[in-house]
């Protein structure tokens, strides 16, 4: 048994907004997650607060430059940090950006990779 | 102000098992920022999902951590199975269940001599050791593994447990529990003890909610929220509260542990008593469709799993958000204004897990 799921798709431009709302509401930041489906990336803001799950949803093509929520939610950076480095997200305004340098990965952006990146990629400094 | 100096903490560092890297910048002898890195032992397994069958993926998913395997297994295989539809019998979920605690109790057991053994303290190290050892016994005797139990997947379980060996566990179990308790009054009462851990790390219930930190960190800082009380397996079944502690420190987080080693071997007590009779699985055929969220309360607190099936043998996504990458913000946060001195039993009492960060 798995407790209900709500998902609500959100905007860029209504992203910051919503996200203060759940935080005024007094939700907890459950996870940020990425899903690269081909030419869009699918991002998954999840809410928790007294055990209901309700997930923001905002699709956005790759290279489409997105804002943090980590004003809102200090937490969020290590979550922006991993989607910036694994799947080459644009996030604006992270409040503790790393600057690709929160995983010491071999490849650029490996989650997006393609074979051929992989190839030519002799790995990042 | 004083001269501000950056001291590199891990990746290779005696309270570590595994590799972290922090940069601890320091004034004095007090942090004053900790700046985490991570990626040393990365092994992209989300990634792998798109080219191992969705079925045979429960052994990947076993194996992101050694400590909690088995409820690695079970969260995707319960993420799965929400999205195929499948009902799991009811003995399924509560073997599930009795799995699920004693992993909680070695690796608890296992964190208590880790943390005696970052203060100094050799021979409690050892006899919390011992005593998993106990625990570990009875996870091969009824999966066959120590570390890797192999026993969950998609639609149920592969072994049962048959009465009078539950029987015999629930025994054992009491048996060992009197041993737990003799050595953990140590963690709970001396002096040394309290001295090095009390009053230090101390982080609100306030600021533990607001960093999204998870498990025994936030419930000892007041917080009483426990993934167990969403229902999942047999929780919906079993009578039990999240243990709480209040004052934050570094020995809440420690007595959160102790009696979560008590409250898991009754609730394994109580599994057995209402465990019902019949089958263990059913069989799965065809392929996954959909997406799902799962979350559960492992030992350093809820995990979350995310997929998403498109009608084929592989899985479009796979994503685990670990208790410990939740924590992380909570570690950096807590160690602002630390000691040196306190930098280790500051890290081991939020119980990092490198394997599960690094998945």
């Amino acid at each position: 048994m798995i407790e209900e799921q709500t998902t609500i798709a959100v905007g860029k431009d209504e992203l910051l907004g919503t996200v203060s709302d759940f935080h005024s509401q007094g939700y907890r930041l459950v996870q940020i997650c990425c899903t690269a489906l081909g030419d869009t990336i699918e991002i998954n803001y999840s809410f928790d607060k007294d055990y209901r799950f309700t997930n923001l949803r905002l699709t956005v093509k790759p290279g489409e430059e997105i804002q943090s929520v980590s004003i809102i939610y200090w937490s969020a950076f290590a979550y922006e940090n991993e989607m910036s480095e694994l799947f080459g997200v644009k996030i604006r305004n992270i409040v503790v950006d790393y600057k690709g340098h929160f995983y010491r990965t071999a490849v650029a952006t490996p989650f997006v990779a393609t074979e051929t990146d992989e190839k030519n990629d002799t790995g990042k400094e | 102000m004083s001269q501000r100096n950056v001291i590199p903490f891990g990746p290779q560092h005696p309270v570590l098992p595994e590799p972290i890297h922090l940069d601890l910048v320091t004034e004095d002898e007090t942090v004053v920022e900790a700046i985490p890195s991570i990626g040393f032992v990365h092994r992209g397994l989300e990634k792998l999902v798109e080219k191992k069958d969705y079925q045979d993926f429960v052994y990947v998913a076993e194996r992101i951590c050694g400590i909690c395997s088995f409820m690695h297994g079970m969260t995707y295989c319960q993420a799965v199975e929400e999205v195929m539809g499948i009902t799991v019998p009811e003995r399924a979920l509560y073997l599930r269940t009795v799995w699920a605690e004693l992993s909680r109790v070695h690796s608890h057991l296992m964190w208590l001599g880790l943390a005696a053994d970052a203060f100094g303290f050799e021979s409690l190290f050892m006899n919390c050791w011992k005593l998993r050892e106990g625990i570990l016994d009875i996870i091969e005797a009824t999966t066959g593994g120590r570390v890797i139990f192999g026993s969950c997947k998609i639609g149920g379980v592969r072994r049962d447990i048959d009465g009078d060996t539950m029987k015999g566990i629930v025994e054992k179990l009491d048996r060992i529990a009197a041993e737990i308790r003799h050595t953990t009054d140590v963690f709970l009462n001396d002096y040394s003890v309290q001295h090095r851990l009390k009053e230090v790390g101390v982080m609100s219930g306030e600021e533990a909610y607001a960093l999204g930190t998870v498990g025994p960190v936030l419930r000892a800082s007041g917080v009483a929220m426990d993934a167990r009380k969403i229902g999942y397996a047999a929780y919906r079944n079993l009578k039990f509260e999240p243990v709480v502690e209040k004052s934050g420190d570094c020995h809440a987080r420690c007595r959160v542990r102790v009696r979560e080693i008590f409250q898991s071997i009754d609730l394994i007590g109580q599994a057995a008593r209402k465990m019902p009779e019949g089958e263990i699985a059913v069989k799965v055929t065809g392929s996954p469709s959909g997406e799902c969220f799962s979350r559960v309360e492992q030992p350093r607190g809820e995990v979350i799993y995310y997929v998403k099936a498109n009608g084929t043998k592989n899985l479009q996504r796979f994503r685990v958000r670990t208790p410990t990458f939740a924590n992380l913000p909570a570690m950096v946060r807590i160690l602002k204004g630390a000691s040196i001195a306190d930098v280790p039993n500051i890290i081991l009492t939020v119980d990092p897990c490198i394997s599960c960060i690094e998945r």
